[in-house]
């Protein structure tokens, strides 16, 4: 059971990071959607709040963690210019170029969009806290940020997910 | 948490995050498309080698992004605002910016 350095890097952004934030946004969504007083006693808003707070910050930090760790570690290994890089091997055949141009293109600048909206999501429910519960359109406008940040994610994830079996980082 | 509390804070704290964050997320997208149109703008992202432009390209985005914020935030804070249209204004530029980031779209524009 050995793994590269490389390897586990890889596996540390889109295994753990990666996965932890894409798992975490069933959890979040469902307790931001759920935050409405027909649905939940005032007690019970409250009991909820502070581990919606830490689930909401858990997913932005991981996206933040996901971004920097693939595009300051992994990425630099990927597109190194030797022949052996993932980049330069998809790239020589006209049949794996697309992963390339089109699937790497867009999983990394789009995967940038996920922390910023997690971000900007979990600090208003953390600012309005309780009271989200009242402020609908405001709770509204969270759970659409915080769907774009997923759907932002998994784009990056799936796209990743077929690039490291198609070129995998060594 | 006091919800009594929290239901007089004014809605302008929201709309300042809602609209930095898509302001970020548009700067991303528009430096993806632009850098395929300007090679000069292309080596003036790649503040690392390794890295090339993405670095600059996201590095900016986030930049921009944290200082509209914090503007926003302190004009905001307290305020009532239209939150709606602001809303609105934000959802068009992050559709903005994920197209511009869309590769057949930036691509189109490549030299």
């Amino acid at each position: 059971m050995t793994m590269t350095e490389r390897e586990f890097w890889t596996v540390l952004h889109g295994m753990v990071f990666g996965t932890v934030f894409l798992l975490a946004f069933a959890g979040g969504f469902a307790g931001v959607w759920s935050l409405k007083p027909e649905l939940i006693t005032g007690a019970g808003i409250r009991e909820r709040m502070k581990r919606l707070v830490i689930g909401m910050w858990t997913m932005a930090i991981m996206a933040w963690l996901t971004v920097f760790s693939g595009t300051y570690i992994v990425y630099p290994w990927y597109r190194a210019p030797d022949p052996g890089s993932p980049r330069s091997f998809l790239l020589a055949n006209a049949d794996t170029k697309a992963w390339h141009t089109f699937g790497m293109e867009w999983k990394e600048h789009v995967g940038w969009f996920a922390p910023i909206l997690a971000t900007a999501a979990a600090f208003i429910v953390t600012y309005y806290g309780a009271s989200l519960a009242e402020k609908d359109r405001l709770r509204k406008a969270v759970l659409v940020l915080f769907t774009i940040a997923c759907a932002a994610s998994a784009v990056a994830g799936l796209f990743g997910a077929f690039l490291n079996k198609v070129a995998p980082i060594q | 948490m006091n919800a009594r509390a929290d239901s007089a804070k004014a809605d302008g704290v929201a709309a300042a995050a809602v609209l930095a964050s898509a302001i970020g997320v548009f700067i991303t997208g528009s430096l993806t498309t632009l850098a395929e149109i300007s090679q000069l703008l292309k080596t003036a992202l790649a503040w690392s080698g390794a890295v090339g432009p993405l670095i600059g390209k996201t590095g900016v985005g986030v930049i921009v992004w944290l200082i509209v914020w914090s503007i926003l935030h302190a004009i905001w804070r307290g305020k009532e605002v239209n939150f709606s249209a602001i809303y609105t204004v934000s959802l068009i530029l992050i559709a903005l910016g994920w197209l511009l980031t869309f590769p057949p779209v930036f691509e189109a524009f490549s030299g």
